[in-house]
């Protein structure tokens, strides 16, 4: 949808259209910003409460890659088309980067 | 369209970042740099997780004892905030609205500033009252190389937004710097994707035990 230029011929209609979908996405932005505050708040809070570790760490984990996900695909615009071969290479680089995490916190002190 | 004709409104494109072809290459090719940043932070991660509380003897300050859920909360907030001042920003870009764009961007800098601060004064801290230095324990080493990597990365990128804003002050917008600015909102994203792993792996994990 971000690379169909709209094109009436009317450059007023044009504009006046572009400028409503960018309103519109703009509102969804907003939509996850007020998320991804409330995710982290969560995570505060459940480690202020002083939960049990083994409840806590995989939780807070997964609030962090719900965060993340929102932060590529709305503010990196990864859900947008043509964005293929960025997804092929940041899916890359993290799974090297998650082997490269498991050996060190696994093969290191066992 | 020649990249640095003289826009209007009306010749504005609905993707201004990708227009050219060298906007294009720029697109790809910084986030092929994106997926190495990955993989460097992830060795860094991987290697604070290894080396984690590993201190040379019982009077060495462990991650439990050192963060705090305010400060690390207060550096969380800001820089959350200031991903949504640089969407906000291309907003405006995509829009040709070039004066608030800069007016965003202006603000994401502030809000970055604000963040190296509470960082800087967040070092001293640790330096200072609980003798955790690059050198006193692996620990420290592993926790300084992290979280001074991505301090740095903030530096950087406070750097190339305000250089860009400096550079095109008085030129607007145009298809030669509209995906400069687009590229440099994305690096100023990513600094913050890596800092969501900052703020979970480090100090929320740290703060557990």
């Amino acid at each position: 949808m971000e690379n169909n230029q709209t094109n009436t011929g009317n450059a007023t209609v044009d504009i006046a259209y572009r400028r409503k979908k960018n309103a519109e996405e703009m509102r969804h932005q907003v939509i996850t910003f007020t998320l991804m505050i409330f995710l982290t708040i969560i995570a505060f809070v459940a480690v202020g409460a002083g939960m049990s570790g083994w409840f806590t760490v995989p939780f807070i984990l997964l609030l962090a890659a719900v965060q993340v996900v929102f932060q590529l695909y709305y503010f990196m615009h990864m859900s947008h088309k043509g964005h293929e071969a960025p997804a092929l290479f940041l899916y890359s680089g993290l799974l090297v980067g998650l082997i490269t995490v498991l050996a060190f916190v696994t093969i290191v002190w066992w | 369209m020649h990249a640095e004709e003289k826009m209007t409104l009306e010749k504005w494109p609905a993707s201004p970042e990708k227009q050219t072809l060298e906007a294009k290459n720029k697109f790809l090719g910084f986030w092929l740099f994106l997926g190495g940043e990955t993989v460097l932070f992830a060795s860094l991660f991987a290697t604070y997780l290894a080396l984690k509380d590993k201190v040379p003897g019982p009077d060495h300050a462990l991650a439990k004892d050192l963060f705090e859920i305010p400060l690390a909360f207060l550096m969380t907030m800001i820089l959350l905030t200031s991903s949504l001042t640089s969407v906000y920003a291309m907003y405006h870009m995509k829009n040709f609205e070039f004066k608030k764009m800069q007016l965003w961007l202006g603000i994401t800098v502030i809000l970055g500033f604000g963040f190296l601060a509470l960082e800087i004064y967040e070092f001293y801290h640790y330096v200072h009252h609980y003798g955790h230095t690059f050198t006193s324990s692996a620990f420290g080493s592993a926790f300084y190389t992290l979280v001074g990597f991505h301090g740095a990365h903030v530096a950087f990128g406070l750097a190339w937004i305000i250089t860009l804003m400096v550079r095109n002050a008085k030129r607007g917008l145009s298809l030669y710097n509209a995906p400069k600015f687009y590229v440099a909102s994305l690096y100023w994203h990513f600094i913050d994707v890596v800092w969501v792993f900052i703020f979970s792996v480090v100090y929320l994990m740290g703060m557990v035990g």
